[in-house]
């Protein structure tokens, strides 16, 4: 008996342990938004536990005095009507009560209207793309913690799987619009600080919105299973004081015009093998591995081995089709997008030379190019 | 079990392998059920134990990420088809022509049929697994598109594995409804039915309505992926949300169907033990009806992510949060059934209590789950993992476990050994929350669920959830010990078991004759 | 004091179900294999093992109900039997009902929301603004989005004689069963031959609206939402139609045989309630797949 009772104020005890250490409790978070979801979430939390310990209490109390052992008599009572109506309409009222706050929540947390600034974000497997509607500014974010770490050869830093090469980056206290969309399948745009989680639908668009009172660097991670490495496609979001945030969105106005002149640059360059393998390693082991792993064999029935494939011992003009247009309605999307011209005939000229694919041809980009233009 | 043989009748029980192969008794029906749920249980166990083991740690220790997704998806599918499911319908088997006075279900070798389709769906399902690409990967909800366009070609076996699985619990359900409608003895009607009964009735109703939408459901991603089909592809002018509705509108009355049966196992057990009526029949049976009602207009609560316009959400948060109040009369009725009775503790009075806190604790994070904006948060992270587990593990499973620790002694005449008995209930009842519990924490804190690795701010909290799973899983063999020691011998009851117990079933002999109520029992 | 009952049969054992899970093991696997191989192009052992396992199925079957009309013939089935049959029955096609549902819900969530939305509707106008800029909304939907052309399927010609024609045969269907009510057994075998006939006749007309969809329409199983949730659901109306045939046409030679009584006649009858399921399935997929 007293192992009954003590487990059952472990129990109960647990839930006001959670509080305490807010740490294994939903963040406050830094947005008005989150604030009141929070708000919210303690409220019925609340309303839970006293419901629990008062319909937990009258149950133990009749354990432990309406024994058989302690001589109870069964009494022959089995039905009240004054009762049962009692206790369904409490709970009633109760569930009304919950449900007035959260209405207004809600209807606030959907009302998209009247953004400062909206960005596009397209999911696909397994990175994000962030699209500055108004300001042609665009990038993919991606994973960035190293493979050494997640294989444990490496000791893990804080940040484990929390880290992408380039985070969004978003102005404080203004309102930012956000339309979520996908490549390929269902992916979720999670940020707990901001009580922003959306789903990005292939062929939809999802609104959501926020606007963050604080800067800071702030953590999430997709939230709808995606595939293999859903668990690696987190999500950064970098705040920024909006005369910092102007000044980045100008900088990378720049990057961006600088980036196409060296992609025309490119295109009369004439690439050592040296210099194209090496680049193609880095880019294929960045980009390409997830699937078709380092050691090119891919994962038999999911996705397709390059190390002699036929594609890639093929026809070198189908290859760069491939790669840069990708295959409808497979996985494997194109990556003109996402890649430069240098580094597409880079990681081509990899494919047909790594793993013992030994073809010994090289792409240039002007290759690529070519390749580009012909499907237009 | 062998005890069984010895029946009253002019006939006996068949011998050998062909006795199970062939048989048409609901007793040999039933007990071939519950022996299969719990092979699945052990089975989709073990899997679940591969995942405690790669997340016991953070990093990829000992599967690869495919893998461990394939492991997810299996381990759900197999816990809710192979194991709960099966083991209610054995339950089902069992008691239900016992407790209203039948000679045996109405169809029964359609009763056999359905029982021996499992088996074989379940054996599809697994030889996929090792087949080149693996089995299915995208979660026991399958959704489209990574079920679809973007998984692995052996998806076909997959759908028509489920196909089969759903053949057979149309047919069990048919039969069950048939025999509570056509064979009471005379005497019972409908309003003397044992709760457990009626809880069938109703769960034998949601079954044939919505197994045949799962079939649809398969039947789009088959076509999808591999007839050209766009339902869910917007560039045909399909929706991979509207699979998500397709699916949850099977999904969500699963889950009761899952739990209904459970409610009526509690309903039988508490009176038992606390010696006094169960307080509330009608209000229970008309709870159970309107649980299963409003099970069919809540569904889209598992999408509140998805986009819904606003209306949807509002609508579908406020009809979810009204299904706590019949669940709270259930509660409610429960306890003043206990209070001033005359309580003692065998083993499944423990299950039950064990089951009213506990499941009633997962009810609560489900009332959480259902305010939409705050599920923005909760949702696809391991606090609905732990709501789910608490209504599933220790809802629908403890109350398995009641049941079998309640009738096995009707089934064997044996009583089992108690301590063990007792030593598998205390076992489980602490390890399962040291399993569970900290789940919400890891979930509230941001953990997704159905990921292979994790940050390292969950590192804590996560070895203790995987010690915990070895513990419950390590407790379960107790289970299958007292089972299999009770099965073999052990001390003779008396054809009323309990003292306090009330039906048909406790007025033939323990064990049952393998055939009971060939000529109608008197029902007063 | 015990009133009188008649005893209900309860089967000894049987090995038929086991063959019946074999088959459908076979059935399944075969179709999974099947599906695939064809998917990428390879010949295999699928089609095999799916004929197998139908062949199975059909020996089971047969086995099946040979053992149960025997035990009917030889009066082992008490009224009380009879009612589990029909009961079991009933929600059978209640669980029929509820396959198509799952396939109208399709077509309905297509039509009312998902189409709408591609076309910038609710709370979707970016949807249509930014992904799919030159996609407009209309029903039956001849342009998807993706770009891909069809042509709709008119209601006048041929699926309008389609549906007189299974209206009629559930007018025949009817007459029969009044004429084995009555013990008109002459009635009963013209009628029942006829609606077997209509039943065949709007098979082999479905058939040529098929073609007619492919080759002159452009209507195809893959083009779009307006060319799945048809073919789908016409497609399983019509395996549905065949089954009925086949199950009419199983009565008929029983009735040919001297089976039934003016009482007694639930085979009979379960074809006829699964006959006028089939028709109002029917009368649904008239209404919103071809007028509407
Ligand atoms: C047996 C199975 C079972 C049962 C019984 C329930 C019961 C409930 N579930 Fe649960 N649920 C699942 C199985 C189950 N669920 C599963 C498997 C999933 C995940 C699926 C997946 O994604 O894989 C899920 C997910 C799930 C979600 C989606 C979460 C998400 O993905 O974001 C939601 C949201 O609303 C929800 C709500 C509820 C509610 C409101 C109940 C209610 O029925 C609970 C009612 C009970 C009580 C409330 C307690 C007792 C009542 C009282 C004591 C009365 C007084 C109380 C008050 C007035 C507060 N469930
Ligand atoms: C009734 C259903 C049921 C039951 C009983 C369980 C039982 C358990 N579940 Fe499961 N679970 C689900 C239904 C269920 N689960 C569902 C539906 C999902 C969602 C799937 C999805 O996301 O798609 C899920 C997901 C799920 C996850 C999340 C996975 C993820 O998101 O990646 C986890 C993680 O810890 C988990 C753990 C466990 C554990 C430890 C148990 C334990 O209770 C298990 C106890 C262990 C045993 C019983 C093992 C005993 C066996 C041995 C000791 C070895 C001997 C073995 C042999 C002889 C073969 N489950
Ligand atoms: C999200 C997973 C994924 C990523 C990332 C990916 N691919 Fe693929 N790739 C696939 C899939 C799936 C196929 C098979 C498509 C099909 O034919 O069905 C494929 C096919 C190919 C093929 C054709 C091989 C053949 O035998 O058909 C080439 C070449 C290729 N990918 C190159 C690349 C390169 C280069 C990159 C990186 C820049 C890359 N892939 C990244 C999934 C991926
Ligand atoms: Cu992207 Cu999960
Ligand atoms: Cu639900």
């Amino acid at each position: 008996m007293r192992l009954v009772k003590l487990s059952l104020w472990l129990l109960l005890s647990f839930p006001f342990l959670a509080v305490g250490t807010s740490q294994y409790n939903l963040p406050v978070g830094v947005t008005d938004i989150s604030r009141d979801v929070y708000e919210l979430h303690m409220t019925i939390f609340y309303i839970c536990c006293v419901i629990g310990l008062i319909v937990f209490a009258i149950m133990f109390w009749a354990i432990i005095h309406h024994r058989k052992s302690k001589g109870a008599v069964p009494a022959q009572f089995h039905e009240s009507t004054k009762v049962e109506i009692l206790w369904t309409a409490i709970p009633f009222v109760i569930l009304i009560a919950m449900a007035v706050p959260a209405t207004k929540t809600l209807i606030a947390m959907e009302d998209t209207t009247k953004a400062d600034l909206t960005i596009k974000v397209t999911g696909s497997q397994w990175k994000w793309h962030y699209e500055y509607l108004d300001h042609d500014v665009s990038f993919y974010s991606v994973l960035s913690t190293p493979r050494e770490q997640i294989t444990n050869q490496d000791e893990k830093t804080e940040t484990y799987l929390l880290d992408v090469d380039k985070p969004l980056i978003i102005p404080k206290g203004k309102k930012v619009r956000f339309l979520m969309t996908s490549d390929d399948v269902i992916h979720s745009w999670w940020v707990p600080e901001f009580a922003v989680k959306k789903d990005a639908n292939p062929g939809f668009i999802n609104e959501a919105w926020t606007r963050v009172n604080e800067t800071g660097i702030y953590r999430g991670q997709c939230a709808e299973l995606c595939g293999k490495d859903h668990g690696f496609m987190p999500v950064v979001v970098e705040v920024k004081e909006p005369a910092e945030f102007d000044q980045w969105l100008a900088n990378a106005q720049l990057e961006k015009a600088q980036a196409a002149a060296a992609e025309k640059a490119s295109l009369d360059l004439t690439l050592s093998k040296d210099e194209l393998m090496t680049l193609g390693e880095q880019v294929y082991m960045a980009n390409c591995a997830a699937c078709h792993q380092p050691t090119g064999m891919g994962l038999p029935g999911v996705f397709p081995a390059l190390k002699d494939s036929p594609i890639a011992l093929g026809d070198v003009k189908a290859h760069i089709g491939i790669v840069v247009h990708g295959k409808p309605a497979t996985a494997m999307q194109g990556y003109s997008k996402m890649l430069s011209l240098k580094e597409l005939a880079a990681v081509v000229t990899y494919e047909r030379n790594a793993w013992g694919n030994n073809t010994g041809d090289l792409v240039q980009p002007s290759d690529i190019q070519e390749s580009m233009g012909e499907a237009q | 079990m062998t005890t069984i043989a010895e029946s009253h009748h002019h006939h006996h029980a068949p011998t050998g392998i062909k006795r199970w192969l062939f048989t048409t008794n609901h007793k040999d029906i039933g007990t071939l059920y519950l022996l299969f749920a719990l092979l699945m249980f052990l089975t989709g166990g073990a899997m679940a134990l591969v995942i405690r083991a790669e997340l016991f740690q953070p990093g990829l220790q000992f599967v690869e990420p495919h893998f461990f997704n394939q492991m997810t998806t299996v381990h759900g599918l197999i816990m809710v088809f192979g194991a709960v499911m099966p083991a209610f319908t054995g339950l089902a088997n069992w008691m239900i022509p016992m407790m209203i006075g039948a000679p045996d279900m109405a169809l029964p070798r359609m009763n056999n049929w359905s029982f021996w389709i499992l088996p074989f769906a379940f054996f599809i399902l697994l030889m996929s697994l090792f087949m080149e690409g693996g089995g299915p990967a995208f979660g026991w909800t399958f959704y489209a598109p990574l079920s679809t366009t973007y998984s692995n070609d052996n998806t076909a076996l997959f759908v028509f594995a489920v196909h089969i699985m759903g053949i057979s619990s149309i047919m069990g359900a048919i039969n069950v409804i048939v025999t509570i409608v056509n064979m009471r003895a005379p005497g019972m009607t409908y309003m003397k039915l044992p709760l457990f009964v009626w809880t069938w009735l109703i769960t034998a109703f949601l079954l044939i309505a919505v197994m045949p939408v799962l079939a649809g459901a398969v039947t789009m991603v088959l076509t999808d992926k591999y007839f050209g089909t766009d339902f869910f592809n917007a560039a045909g002018g399909g929706d991979p949300v509207m699979f998500q509705h397709i699916f949850w509108f099977f999904g969500h009355p699963e889950v009761y169907i899952m739990i209904l049966p459970a409610f009526g196992v509690i309903s039988t057990i508490i009176p038992t033990f606390s010696r006094k009526k169960l307080f509330g029949y009608a209000s229970m049976v008309y709870a159970t009806a309107s649980i299963a009602f409003l099970s069919f207009i809540v569904w889209a609560h598992h999408m509140f992510t998805t986009g819904m316009p606003l209306a949807g959400e509002l609508f579908f948060m406020y009809s979810t949060m009204l299904i706590s109040v019949p669940t709270g009369v259930k509660v409610f009725n429960w306890v003043a059934t206990m209070w001033r009775g005359s309580i003692s503790f065998e083993v499944p009075m423990l299950f039950s209590i064990a089951f009213i806190v506990l499941f009633t604790l997962g009810g609560f994070s489900g009332l959480m789950l259902a305010i939409t904006p705050v599920d923005f948060q909760y949702h696809d992270t391991y606090f609905v993992v732990a709501h789910f587990h608490y209504v599933l593990v220790t809802g629908a499973v403890f109350s398995i476990m009641a049941g079998a620790y309640y009738w096995l002694p009707k089934w064997t005449g044996n009583m089992y050994h108690i301590g063990l008995a007792k030593a598998h209930f205390w076992l489980s009842l602490i390890s399962v929350n040291i399993l569970f519990f900290p789940m919400h924490f890891v979930g509230l804190a941001g953990m997704p669920r159905r990921i292979p690795d994790y940050a390292l701010q969950f590192a804590d909290f996560n070895a203790l959830i995987s010690i915990g799973g070895f513990a419950f899983g390590l407790s379960q063999l107790l289970f299958v010990a007292v089972v299999y020691k009770c099965a073999k011998g052990g001390q003779k009851v008396p054809a009323k078991v309990w003292d306090g117990a009330e039906g048909l079933e406790w007025e033939v002999d323990s064990p049952a004759p393998y055939h009971t109520f060939s000529e109608p029992p008197e029902v007063k | 004091m015990k009133t009188q009952y008649e005893k209900y049969y309860v089967p000894e054992q049987s090995h038929w179900p086991i063959v019946g899970a074999v088959a459908l093991f076979l059935i399944a696997v075969g179709s999974g294999l099947a599906v695939m191989q064809t998917a990428k192009q390879q010949g295999g052992i699928g089609f095999y093992v799916l004929i197998l396992g139908i062949a199975v199925l059909l020996y089971m079957l047969f086995g099946w109900f040979k053992n149960v009309i025997d035990e009917s013939q030889g009066g082992l089935y008490s009224a009380q039997m009879d009612r589990s049959f029909r009961q079991g029955m009933a929600w059978f096609i209640f669980s029929e009902v509820m396959f198509f549902m799952a396939f109208f819900g399709a077509l309905f969530y297509a039509r009312t929301f998902a189409v709408p939305w591609l076309g910038g509707d609710s709370n979707n106008a970016m949807t249509n603004e930014v992904l799919w800029p030159s996609f407009e909304a209309v029903w039956p939907l001849l342009n998807t989005p993706g770009g891909d052309e069809t042509k709709a399927m008119g209601w006048q010609g041929l699926p309008l004689i389609n549906t007189i024609i299974l209206l009629t045969s559930s007018i025949t269907l009817h007459c029969a069963h009044t004429a084995m009510e009555h013990g008109k057994r002459t009635q009963l075998k013209t009628m029942l031959a006829l609606t077997i006939a209509l039943g065949a006749i709007f098979l082999v007309l479905q058939g040529e609206e098929y073609v007619h969809a492919y080759q002159d329409l452009g209507l195809t199983l893959d083009s779009g939402i307006y060319g799945n949730t048809f073919f789908l659901l016409t497609g399983f109306h019509g395996m549905h139609v065949t089954l009925g045939t086949i199950l009419l046409f199983v009565v008929f030679v029983r009735i040919l045989k001297g089976h039934f009584s003016e009482e007694k006649h639930f085979a009979f009858q379960a074809a006829a309630w699964y006959w006028h399921f089939v028709d109002v399935v029917w009368l649904c997929l008239f209404v919103f797949v071809y007028v509407l």
